[in-house]
């Protein structure tokens, strides 16, 4: 690890100017990533600015929503009766990540934040244009089990490691942030980008800007939901891919219907075209067949990861049918 | 009878080896390289050296060279050494990537963490070799073989060569698995301290102290007796500590050059590529049957990775050689050196990589057959040795056999896959046998009695997780009469009684008689003592001696008494010290410890995923001496086993040369949720003839056959046949 300085902000202005007027300074958090990445030395920050001092751990009511605090930790969101009443589905991404410990430490912030766990962007020895923009992507021929169909570039073909994400952009989350310029809100699904020709960038994001909040409005989706996570263990694994669903049925008919996946993607990657899908037909497995279908249209593989072109329809059929039988 | 350790370990008072605080402790991190193979042309140490707190930096260009290594084919005039450890520091050359290439030496951690980025290496690099598949035609015999035929290396043959090609049921399938790494709890780790020039004291994480105290004096130039090793507590190992590895060089040189005790624990990271692991494997096997079910012919060939400096040989193929009645049999074992770190064995070694093909294998004859896998095994069981034609010391599988068979509801089980199932998930049912040798060696062991009628046993036997302290207590108690309190046995330390390394299941059997011996010595000696001034005691039988409170006494005779502060004063002392040696039944018969688990798995018909829902492992492991801790071992043994079936893959990417699974959270070892309650069932009868306790060994047989047991039980859930581990949802949906 390098040598950094360390401080601890007790207001959010004074946070955003040290990071703003410092291009190699950076918030911690849970550091539960950031801690991880600089022992690497694959994030090489020279001053750390601490918020955990900071207000923005509350989950409220507002607006017709949920108002969740940057800094309030997964278990905390997870185990929120508001959050396990209103949204369940966040809750059930939420329990799908990590561990208890590191749930305990880990911030809704920080995880929107934390980076991809691609092998080559963590070893400093590897190309990664990620980490070292113009290095060439140590995945694209490489290892890349664990990597994207949807939405890469030849620049980075990494995804997102997120399960919370997945259900936030599902939920048609938006996310405040309070920068050097002021306040402004960014609809979760553009928060994170897609690689282009700048995989560097995992957000939209500008310097000094720091995540305050999260809000999800409330939705009809509070019975008929879940988190498919398809991992190579029972638990405390990375997903191989996921899917969030939510339905909203009556009578047998969808009226409403959101669908996301995660570990597809440089980012949470919203179904938009297959929740269409979905709506106004009758909840059966043939239904949630022909919406996986027009879900997986576009996927790409590569050398290693094909099985998720067959494992991605699978995941979203399965995801359907227990969120249509809860 | 609960681990005598069992309140240290939990309450954090055991102490591991990077945690003996010792005055003036440095700290060393090591430097590994970034290529794979070549020369290292320039290094630069002259920033790092710099950096606050930093005490050395030591590289091949200025460390002490250990007299007793040689430089290692540098000069091109000299051979390639075959078979010999790595030795650091020595020369410029890279052999794997992330070998050591320096070892910064500070005051703390955290400031020899930061040098060792500061050291810049430039190189020149040659083309590398690391791919397996690709080096499959370079295999070759192993030297050992080549030079006595004789070796469980060499070509192995019974009968015709090839039989089974000929035969009119025949099967031939080609099985792999890959790179799995030990990754105990506890990281590799030493604490080096030069006591004096020539005195070397080392709290190291080994499972023999006797043999690394061999290694580094002969390296150092040391007589035996200036080496001291101490290991008394080893958080886990499973054959990671079977060697002495480079890091622990670096930290003895280290020590040496700064004059001060030196710490050095590897990181995980470091965990892949130093310290061994279960070498990737290609194995194929050729079967052929009558209709009838009777195997007429097995050809089982397997090529294993090992490391161009060092051919590292398993037992791959002993399972195959005496499992089955097969009349021709042949075994082909063969080597691939690659640029890589030298494999090592891992937990029921070769013979887990071997069954993974062999019980597959004879799971996919039954299927052909249509016979159930249970009764095909039946069919071709051996009430003696084919291999050696000897009788068994003893073996009770079928018993096993029917043991598991009952508890996991064999009776369930269908003939025809994917027959069986709840909801979206398939159920299936699989079995797996194993086997290892009950190998017993020559074990010390000195027991004395204390003033306070307390009996001290010491052996420099480790006791790296399976309750080698716990059992000898027991066997102490036993022998003694003594309640297991009044026993303090000490082990893991270079200066007590001589006992071998840890490992291939043998602890038990070969320490154990040996203190068994010692406490049997003690009591005729007590008796002697006692003699002389107590003619009681003169013609009594050392079976009689008892212990009371605070005296000795005879059974039958309440008032011979002799006070323990008396015999302890009178004698200066009581300590006796035995050899153990095994008796000549070994050339006899044939002595194996036998295992097999029975699985029962739920796999989604949608996601691929594998959950073992049920885990029956049966052993025939002769006397059990602890039921808790052997009960420990096998379950222990099953998750291992379960993460060699369903997770476990170290990856390379060949390009580089250098994993991409660098941490526990790419390389994947089972969690709580993946393993079951896992049940075990023991014959528990004394084997006759390894040794007066009747034990056999349980270490290895706990994991050897689980793997195939859960691929067997996956084909009969799904029909899906997965000749290569692990067995990953990608592989099934
Ligand atoms: C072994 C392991 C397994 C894991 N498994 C999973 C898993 O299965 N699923 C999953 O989703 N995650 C998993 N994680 C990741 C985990 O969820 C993240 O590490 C965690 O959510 C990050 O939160 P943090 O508060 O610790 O972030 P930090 O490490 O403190 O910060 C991460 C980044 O966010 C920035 N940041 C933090 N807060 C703010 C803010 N308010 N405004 C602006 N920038 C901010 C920091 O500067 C930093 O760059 C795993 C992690 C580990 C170590
Ligand atoms: S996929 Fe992205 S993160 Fe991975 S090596 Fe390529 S550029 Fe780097």
């Amino acid at each position: 690890m390098n040598q950094f300085q360390y401080v601890r902000a007790t207001k959010p202005q004074a946070a955003i100017e040290a990071v703003a007027k410092d291009a190699n300074a950076r918030f911690i958090a849970g550091g539960t990533n950031l801690v991880d990445l600089m022992k690497r030395g694959v994030m090489t920050p020279q001053k750390l600015v601490d918020i955990n001092r900071l207000d923005f751990r509350k989950i409220e009511r507002q607006n017709n929503g949920l108002r969740i605090g940057a800094l309030a930790l997964n278990s905390t969101v997870a185990d929120d009766k508001q959050v396990r009443e209103r949204q369940p589905l966040l809750a059930l991404a939420l329990n799908a990540g990590a561990s208890p410990q590191l749930r305990n430490m880990a911030t809704v912030g920080g995880n929107m934040l934390q980076r991809t766990r691609c092998a080559y962007f963590y070893d400093v020895t590897m190309p990664c244009n990620k980490r070292q923009p113009g290095t060439g992507c140590g995945a694209l021929e490489g290892i890349n089990r664990m990597h994207a169909i949807f939405g890469f570039s030849d620049k980075c073909i990494a995804v997102h490691p997120s399960d919370m994400s997945v259900a936030l952009v599902a939920l048609d989350a938006t996310v405040q942030v309070s920068g050097p310029k002021g306040n402004r809100s960014i609809p979760f699904a553009d928060f994170h980008r897609l690689p282009g020709d700048t995989p560097e960038k995992d957000t939209n994001l500008e310097p000094g800007e720091l995540i305050t909040a999260v809000d999800v409005p409330d939705g009809p989706f509070t019975k008929h939901v879940h988190y498919q996570k398809v991992r190579e263990r029972a638990s405390y694994a990375f997903a191989l891919l996921s899917v969030a669903a939510a339905l909203d049925i009556e009578n047998g008919t969808i009226k409403a219907a959101r669908l996301a996946m995660g570990g597809v993607a440089h980012k949470p990657w919203r179904l938009t075209a297959a929740e269409q899908v979905l709506v106004g037909k009758p909840a059966t497995e043939e239904t949630f067949r022909q919406a996986a279908t027009v879900a997986m249209q576009g996927a790409k593989s590569f050398k290693h990861n094909e099985y998720k072109l067959r494992l991605g329809p699978n995941a979203i059929v399965q995801a359907l049918k227990t969120a249509a039988a809860a | 009878m609960n681990r005598v350790d069992g309140r240290q370990k939990v309450t954090g008072a055991a102490k591991y080896a990077a945690e003996y605080e010792l005055p003036n402790l440095a700290y060393g991190v090591l430097v590994g390289s970034t290529i794979t193979k070549g020369r290292l042309t320039s290094i630069d140490t002259k920033t790092a050296e710099r950096a606050p707190g930093v005490l050395a930096v030591i590289t091949h260009l200025n460390a002490p060279k250990a007299p007793g290594t040689k430089p290692t084919g540098k000069d091109p005039s000299q051979p390639q050494t075959v078979g010999n450890a790595l030795q650091v520091f020595m020369d410029d050359k890279i052999r794997f990537n992330d070998q050591p290439i320096a070892v910064v030496v500070a005051n703390t951690l955290e400031r020899a963490r930061f040098a060792a980025r500061l050291v810049k290496a430039q190189y020149a690099k040659e083309k590398h070799q690391t791919n397996l598949e690709a080096n499959k035609a370079n295999a070759f015999l192993p030297t050992q073989a080549k030079k006595n035929p004789k070796s469980p290396a060499a070509d192995y043959q019974r009968g015709q060569v090839d039989a089974y090609k000929t035969g009119a049921l025949k099967l031939e399938s080609e099985y792999v698995i890959p790179t799995e790494v030990h990754h105990p709890m506890e990281l590799q780790a030493i604490t080096a301290h030069w006591e004096a020039p020539d005195r070397l004291t080392l709290y190291d994480k080994t499972q023999g102290t006797m043999a690394t105290r061999r290694d580094f004096a002969r390296q150092w130039g040391l007589p035996e007796e200036n080496v001291k090793v101490i290991a008394t507590y080893v958080g886990g190992a499973f054959g990671n500590a079977l060697h002495s590895w480079p890091h622990e060089s670096a930290a003895i040189i280290a020590a040496k050059v700064v004059n001060r005790p030196v710490r050095l624990m590897l990181t995980r990271e470091q965990m892949f590529t130093m310290v061994g692991y279960r070498p990737h494997t290609w194995q194929k096997i050729g079967m052929s049957a009558t209709p009838d079910g009777k195997i007429t012919a097995i050809t089982h060939e397997s090529i294993g990775q090992t490391s161009t400096y060092e051919e590292f040989v398993e037992a791959t193929l002993g399972q195959t050689k005496m499992m089955y009645q097969s009349p021709n049999l042949t075994t082909r074992y063969r080597l691939a050196a690659l640029d890589v770190g030298s494999p090592i064995w891992m937990r029921g070694p070769g013979e887990a990589t071997g069954a993974f093909a062999l019980e597959s294998a004879m799971d996919e004859m039954a299927f052909l057959l249509n016979i159930d896998p249970m009764e095909f095994r039946l069919r071709n069981y051996t009430d003696q040795d084919p291999e050696k034609n000897r009788p068994w010391s003893s073996k009770f599988l079928k018993e096993c056999y029917q043991a598991g068979a009952q508890r996991v509801g064999w009776n369930k089980r269908q003939l025809k896959p994917g027959a069986l199932r709840d909801g979206e998930w398939f159920i299936g049912y699989g079995m797996g046998v194993g086997t290892f040798g009950a190998h017993r060696g020559s074990s010390k062991a000195s027991a004395q009695l204390l003033p306070n009628g307390t009996v001290l046993l010491q052996s420099a036997v480790t006791d790296i997780g399976p309750g080698t302290g716990t059992a000898m207590t027991q066997i102490a108690a036993d022998t003694l009469g003594l309640a297991p309190e009044k026993i303090r046995f000490e082990w893991g330390n270079s200066d007590f009684a001589q006992a071998p390394t840890q490992g291939g299941s043998a602890i038990v059997n070969t320490v154990g008689p040996a203190v068994q011996e010692a406490c049997m010595a003690l009591k005729d000696k007590l008796r002697e003592l006692a003699a002389t001034s107590n003619s009681a005691f003169t013609s009594a039988k050392k079976e009689d001696v008892a212990f009371a409170d605070n005296y000795l006494t005879l059974s039958g005779n309440s008032t011979a008494r002799a006070t323990y502060a008396d015999l302890v004063r009178q004698a200066g002392g009581t300590a006796v010290t035995v050899e153990s040696k095994p008796s000549g039944e070994g050339q006899k018969y044939s002595m194996y410890s036998f295992s097999v688990h029975f699985a029962e798995v739920r796999v989604h018909e949608l996601t691929g995923e594998v959950r073992v829902s049920k885990l029956v492992s049966c052993a025939d492991a002769g006397t059990i001496i602890n039921e808790k801790t052997a009960g420990n071992q096998m379950k222990g043994g099953a998750v291992g086993g379960i993460g060699m079936a369903l997770m476990e893959h170290a990856i390379i990417d060949d390009r580089f040369g250098r994993y991409v699974t660098k941490d526990l959270a790419d390389y994947h070892v089972p969690v709580q949720a993946d393993s079951p309650a896992i049940e075990v069932f023991f014959v528990n009868q004394p084997d006759p003839y390894v040794n007066k306790l009747g034990t056999k060994g349980i270490g290895e047989i706990a994991t050897i056959g689980v793997a195939p047991a859960i691929a067997n039980a996956v084909f009969n859930a799904t029909g899906k046949r997965v000749r290569e581990l692990p067995i990953t949802p990608d592989k099934l949906v």
